[in-house]
């Protein structure tokens, strides 16, 4: 994998911004583009649009071609065993939500447990406090170590046989922790309790199988991992996505409507109500072909990222002995919460981007984890991804020094 | 290739912390709690997590005292020292009508606003849409305590 050669494709990253060339360090927000993801869509608009699935003339075949295409790539990626299970959404949210209205609003009865991870994103914990709300269910929390890491040991206290859901992210997007997402499931399928993993932090950075991990469901995002914004994909279990009711309902979805009453499409249509984002589709499977051809698959990404991680945290430490950065030390996707002495995230991000550094600062969506866990408002958040490089780091030290500078003559 | 920078997005740091702002934040006015307080208003700010507590003692129409505690970054912090110090004294009137004022600064209306005094500091922040929020969250607090004074 060359990265020097990777950058070229990435236009964005070719720019100043205050005067600096730009370190782009929000990736766990959103990935950057390359070309050949831009070029995909362009050509789509210039050459096949037209609506999928209903169009009988060329281009509509065309169309309805790439974008169940996509879902073949899709259904490869993360190795489901039939395009079928993988539904288009509109991001890793949305197919947490389909899941949790459709599977939980159906499954759960007065007393039944939802069991969460305490890191989620709040995408992954909001529509459970929702579907808990209606269903008369009650959320319960897996024990974790400061670190951030599961404390498995003490999991079958609350991994028991009213356990119906249990959510969880596959990789932190504020700690960077992963997930031992196996052995959960093993331990939720003893007592029957359906998986829904969270992988809009882990399958843009590392390899995910959903049959190794016999994982119920997992959602994820296309912007994350170099694809456009409102794409997303839920994969679900063949059995598991029969039985659900639709999310919404509309064109598409159906196979026969009468006034009174419908029946639905076959799968994965049954969940695909009105226009698909098609150019998503085809965006997200250029991005799935750059990473699998240019990039030379994801495990690539995620030898990348963990050499940027361990660098990154050798750096700040050796520069600044008042960083504090959260996580665990091994084990972590390429993502570094950090404090910087007593300077809040806003202004330390702001003086960062002064420098041309581009970071997060905030709670990230996880504002339970900073309250109760990290017992801090917000961080500071860096996270990498397969065109940064250790200069990427060096400039962020060097840009941390000058906020430091900045700050020096108050508190 | 390198694109031209744009001047739009300039960041001119000296401009959003200035050294007024910086004072009030390391020396922090008003900071703590009312013996008795006749309004408390606590918020937060939903993208950051920041938090603020503001206290009002009203006495004949004016506020009397005011005190305010909370975590939160530079511009929101020296935000709620400096706008406490500008509304203790003022009539209920007054004070609402000093944070229109600072609202429409904030907003990059251009105008005067030496009435202002030390709240001038925040003009800068104008030119940081995301900022913005950092320093009306003190505002926003000592404005909902004035509404539950008169409803």
């Amino acid at each position: 994998m060359n990265v020097e050669r990777i950058r070229q494709d990435f236009p964005i990253l070719a720019q100043l911004v205050n005067g600096k060339p730009l370190v782009y360090l929000d990736n766990a927000a959103t990935t950057q583009k390359p070309r050949q993801v831009i070029d995909a869509i362009r050509r789509y608009y210039e050459e096949y649009n037209a609506n999928v699935h209903r169009s009988i003339h060329t281009l509509g075949e065309r169309a309805t071609a790439a974008y169940e295409e996509a879902r073949a790539k899709v259904a490869a990626f993360i190795d489901a065993p039939e395009p079928a299970t993988c539904i288009f959404v509109r991001n890793a949210s949305e197919g947490l939500n389909l899941v949790a209205y459709s599977y939980g609003m159906q499954v759960l009865r007065p007393g039944d447990e939802i069991l969460l991870s305490p890191l989620e994103h709040h995408s992954n914990l909001v529509p459970w406090q929702l579907v808990a709300r209606r269903t008369g269910a009650r959320l319960r929390f897996m024990p974790m170590h400061p670190d951030g890491t599961l404390d498995l040991e003490r999991l079958p206290r609350v991994l028991t046989e009213r356990t119906r859901i249990v959510a969880v992210a596959h990789a932190s997007n504020t700690l960077g922790a992963i997930l031992p997402v196996k052995a959960i499931t093993e331990a939720a399928h003893a007592v029957g309790a359906v998986v829904v993993v969270d992988g809009a932090q882990s399958v843009p950075h590392m390899p995910v199988s959903v049959r190794e991990l016999d994982v119920d469901f997992l959602a994820f995002s296309g912007h994350k991992m170099m694809g456009p914004m409102g794409i997303g994909v839920l994969y679900g279990k063949r059995e598991l996505l029969e039985r659900m009711d639709p999310f919404l309902g509309g064109g598409e979805m159906i196979r026969s409507v009468t006034y009174e009453e419908s029946t639905w499409n076959d799968l994965p249509w049954k969940f695909e109500a009105g226009t698909p984002n098609v150019e998503g589709a085809v965006g997200l499977a250029a991005a799935i072909d750059y990473i699998n051809e240019v990039v030379g698959g994801v495990a690539n990404i995620q030898r990348h990222e963990h050499d940027l991680v361990q660098y990154a945290m050798r750096r700040l430490r050796e520069a600044f002995p008042e960083i504090r950065i959260y996580g665990p030390e091994e084990n972590r996707a390429g993502i570094l919460a950090f404090t910087f002495g007593d300077l809040h995230p806003h202004d330390v991000a702001t003086v960062l981007d002064s420098e041309g550094v581009a970071i997060r600062a905030g709670h990230h969506c996880t504002m339970p984890l900073h309250r109760e866990v990290l017992q801090v408002v917000a961080t500071n958040r860096a996270s990498f991804y397969v065109y940064n490089t250790r200069e990427d780091v060096d400039r962020l030290v060097e840009a941390l020094g000058k906020v430091k500078e900045f700050f020096s003559h108050v508190a | 290739m390198s694109l031209e920078h744009d001047p739009r997005y300039a960041v001119n740091l000296n401009e959003l912390y200035k050294q007024v702002l910086m004072d009030h934040f390391a020396r922090p006015r008003n900071k703590g709690r009312l013996d008795e307080a006749d309004f408390t208003v606590h918020l937060e700010n939903p993208t950051c997590g920041d938090t603020i507590e503001v206290q009002l003692k009203v006495r004949d129409g004016r506020v009397e005292d005011v005190r305010w505690q909370g975590h939160g970054c530079s511009i929101s912090m020296a935000s709620a020292s400096m706008t406490t110090q500008a509304i203790k004294g003022k009539t209920l009137a007054e004070a609402a009508q000093f944070l229109s004022r600072c609202r429409a600064m904030i907003k990059g209306e251009p105008g005067d606003y030496k009435e202002l005094g030390e709240l001038q500091a925040l003009s800068g922040v104008a030119k940081f849409p995301v900022r913005v929020k950092c320093a009306t969250l003190a505002w926003n607090a000592v404005e909902e305590g004035l509404k539950r004074v008169q409803p």
